[in-house]
């Protein structure tokens, strides 16, 4: 500085000096400056917009993916729901309309019966009769012998009729009573019918329920598989909401193995020593973990072994036999860890109301020794969660299943979300880099407002030489 | 890849390397000279609560102070504690049954072999290996010796804490009480330049900084 301000005896002076030699050395060098601003700023800018292209293309094949990602999820998903749907209907139809040629039968059967019981029931008129001949015969005989014996006659066959009205009207009755029996015996066939047709009835209905159902899926299905906007849309949001369910419901499960781990990790070191650590951590609670991680896996392989998960397709593609057989072990291997887990959590009882005693023992507390009558119920409530709780984390393999698929679809939007905003933010610096170029040539020329603003005189006034000779040309 | 597989074998391997005992040993020194049997009471207390926070793998045990205390005859009671939770709480019954017997029944020494006794603390905790070692002294720390008995030896208390616990003032103290402040400076310079941590805690209902 003192070099700067000494080149000439007033140091002002030099300060000036130095100041109109900067400014004359900006100055010519102004439009190689600007040239080099301009080429700056547009390599940035271009560089920004080719990046924010590359993040964007990006971003497509990402949205792209998860999009495959998705109609491939859902497409799957919705052939097992139609898969389902169809294994219904199949048994419906095994089960109720399988046997359709027996119910066939026994409707032909009652029918029948029923043809048979009518024809029996016909109402059979009485006998027309007799006596209106056997007078006329009578008559006929008394005009050509010229007897006039008629009344006893007709007497004697008042009483036969009498008689014989009587005997036609007990038949009469009795064959209506028959009749009425056979009408009777009737009904159960008829009730019988009514109840079989009511049935057939009930399951056409199901089955046309469930037809109405497949249709609906096979459009949804048939939607996913031409890869519909609607259809993403759909599929999107019920991923959204299927990740956040399982989330949630993961969560009560890991409150579920917490508790399972705090009833046994006590009694485990019973079994593998208090002190000894592992990594730093108890060998005590690290078994403890193994066990509750061995009976996650197990269940998980006993639900795919089920086939109400599809985690490993390797076991969903075993022969039949096979899976069966696999889900037996592992149930009984479930069996087996929570049998011992139940034993721990007795043992956790036990060996808490030791150190309850030897604590009490050496306070001097004779009155804390004392056992509880209710100890049972503890005891064996502790006994239940701890065979239970395996069990119930067994499920843990649906939501499991439900998060992991749909984590896939929520990481891409993420990563689309993600990448979209660097995108933008890409093209704004890249727009930035330019308004930034501009800025720079400004300031570059801000100390040179001197030079310039005589650049800008001596140009008018050249203007104005030229105006003047042009307009003494012209006159 | 390759690299990463072999840094993180690393990382195993370092996590799971001996990292040198955490385990605690203590070696608790009862003084049954004269009057001070009669404080055997509270050192039993203080013995309950010492069994009260020892845990798993622990070491303790319980010695006498008498005329010759460098030897395992003075000590009443000792166990290293098993690592099962249920041995352990055995063994502390055990051992707290052993000290009511030995309070109940102990004799008073005519001497005082406190260097003797620290000598044992010291052998005994090194034998054992415990990461913390604690040797409590129960005692008024007047040391007094047969003749013959030669003590005037360096300790070696490297990583011992050493407490001086129910530390009495004796009938001369009260005549001239800079006895009893010299005993305590000369029994904390003398722990202090074997390399050992040196405390007092006088005040027994205020035990739980004791281990």
């Amino acid at each position: 500085m003192a070099f700067m301000l000494g080149i000439t005896p007033w140091p002002v002076a030099s300060a000036l000096l130095w100041i109109i030699l900067i400014v004359s050395a900006l100055y010519l060098a102004r439009a190689t400056a600007h040239k080099a601003i301009q080429a700056m700023a547009r390599a940035l800018h271009r560089g920004f917009r080719t990046a924010s292209k590359a993040v964007a293309r990006s971003q497509e094949d990402l949205a792209a993916r998860n999009r495959d990602v998705l109609l491939a999820a859902g497409r799957e998903a919705k052939e097992r729901v139609i898969e389902r749907e169809f294994d219904r209907i199949n048994d419906t139809v095994r089960k109720d309309l399988g046997n359709y040629s027996a119910l066939h039968r026994s409707l032909d059967e009652s029918i029948k019966r029923i043809e048979d019981d009518h024809q029996q029931s016909v109402n059979v008129p009485p006998d027309p009769p007799g006596w209106v001949e056997a007078v006329k015969a009578i008559a006929k005989i008394d005009e050509r012998e010229g007897r006039f014996g008629v009344g006893n006659i007709l007497s004697d066959i008042h009483k036969s009729l009498v008689k014989a009205h009587k005997e036609a009207m007990t038949a009469y009755v009795s064959a209506s009573k028959q009749r009425h029996q056979l009408l009777k015996g009737m009904r159960p066939d008829w009730r019988e019918i009514q109840k079989t047709l009511s049935r057939v009835g009930k399951n056409v209905d199901s089955l046309l329920a469930r037809s109405v159902t497949i249709d609906r899926l096979m459009q949804e299905y048939e939607d996913i598989v031409r890869g519909h906007d609607r259809a993403v849309s759909v599929l999107s949001s019920s991923s959204l909401v299927n990740f956040f369910v399982s989330a949630l419901v993961l969560t009560v499960a890991i409150g579920g193995a917490a508790i399972n781990f705090s009833l046994i990790a006590r009694p485990m070191a019973e079994m593998v020593g208090g002190t000894s650590l592992i990594g730093g951590y108890r060998t005590a609670d690290i078994a403890a973990l193994v066990i509750i991680m061995v009976e996650i896996s197990m269940g998980l392989f006993l639900m795919e072994s089920l086939r109400i998960t599809r985690l490993f397709p390797v076991i969903g593609a075993l022969p039949d036999k096979v899976r069966v057989r696999m889900a037996v072990i592992t149930f009984t291997i479930l069996f087996l860890l929570a049998s011992v887990e139940a034993g721990l959590a007795y043992m956790r009882e036990v060996l808490l109301h030791d150190e309850l005693a030897t604590s009490a023992l050496l306070r001097g507390d004779a009155s804390a020794t004392a056992t509880n009558e209710y100890l049972w119920i503890t005891t064996a409530a502790q006994m239940g969660m701890g065979f239970i709780l395996p069990f119930a984390l067994t499920f843990v393999a649906i939501p499991l299943e439900t998060f992991v698929h749909s984590l896939r679809t929520v990481l891409g939007l993420i990563g689309i979300a993600l990448l979209r905003f660097m995108s933008l933010l890409l093209r704004l610096l890249g727009n930035a880099a330019l308004h930034i170029g501009a800025l720079l040539e400004q300031l570059y020329d801000l100390p040179l407002f001197v030079p310039l603003w005589l650049e800008q005189k001596m140009g008018q006034s050249a203007d104005g030489k030229g105006r003047h000779a042009l307009s003494g040309e012209i006159r | 890849m390759r690299q990463l597989a072999v840094l993180m074998a690393c990382a195993m391997l370092a996590s799971c390397g001996q990292q040198g005992p955490r385990n605690t040993g203590v070696y608790m020194l009862l003084d049954t000279s004269g009057t001070y049997r009669e404080e055997l009471v509270k050192a039993e207390q203080i013995i309950r609560y010492t069994l009260s926070h020892l845990g798993e793998t622990d070491t303790f045990a319980v010695a006498r102070i008498d005329t010759g205390s460098f030897s395992e005859k003075d000590i009443i009671a000792k166990a290293s504690f098993d690592d099962r939770p249920s041995a352990v709480n055995r063994q502390k019954r055990v051992f707290a049954q052993q000290i009511a017997d030995f309070v109940e029944s102990a004799n008073s020494s005519p001497y005082t072999d406190i260097s003797g006794g620290i000598l044992q603390a010291v052998e005994y905790l090194n034998e054992k290996g415990t990461g913390n070692k604690t040797i409590l002294i129960f005692s008024d720390l007047k040391e007094d010796l047969e003749e013959g008995y030669v003590r005037d030896f360096d300790l070696e208390l490297h990583g011992f804490d050493v407490i001086a616990l129910n530390v009495t003032k004796l009938r001369s103290d009260n005549i001239d009480p800079r006895e009893y402040l010299t005993r305590l400076e000369e029994w904390q310079g003398r722990v202090e330049k074997a390399g050992g941590e040196w405390r007092v805690i006088n005040d027994l209902d205020g035990l739980d900084g004791l281990l």
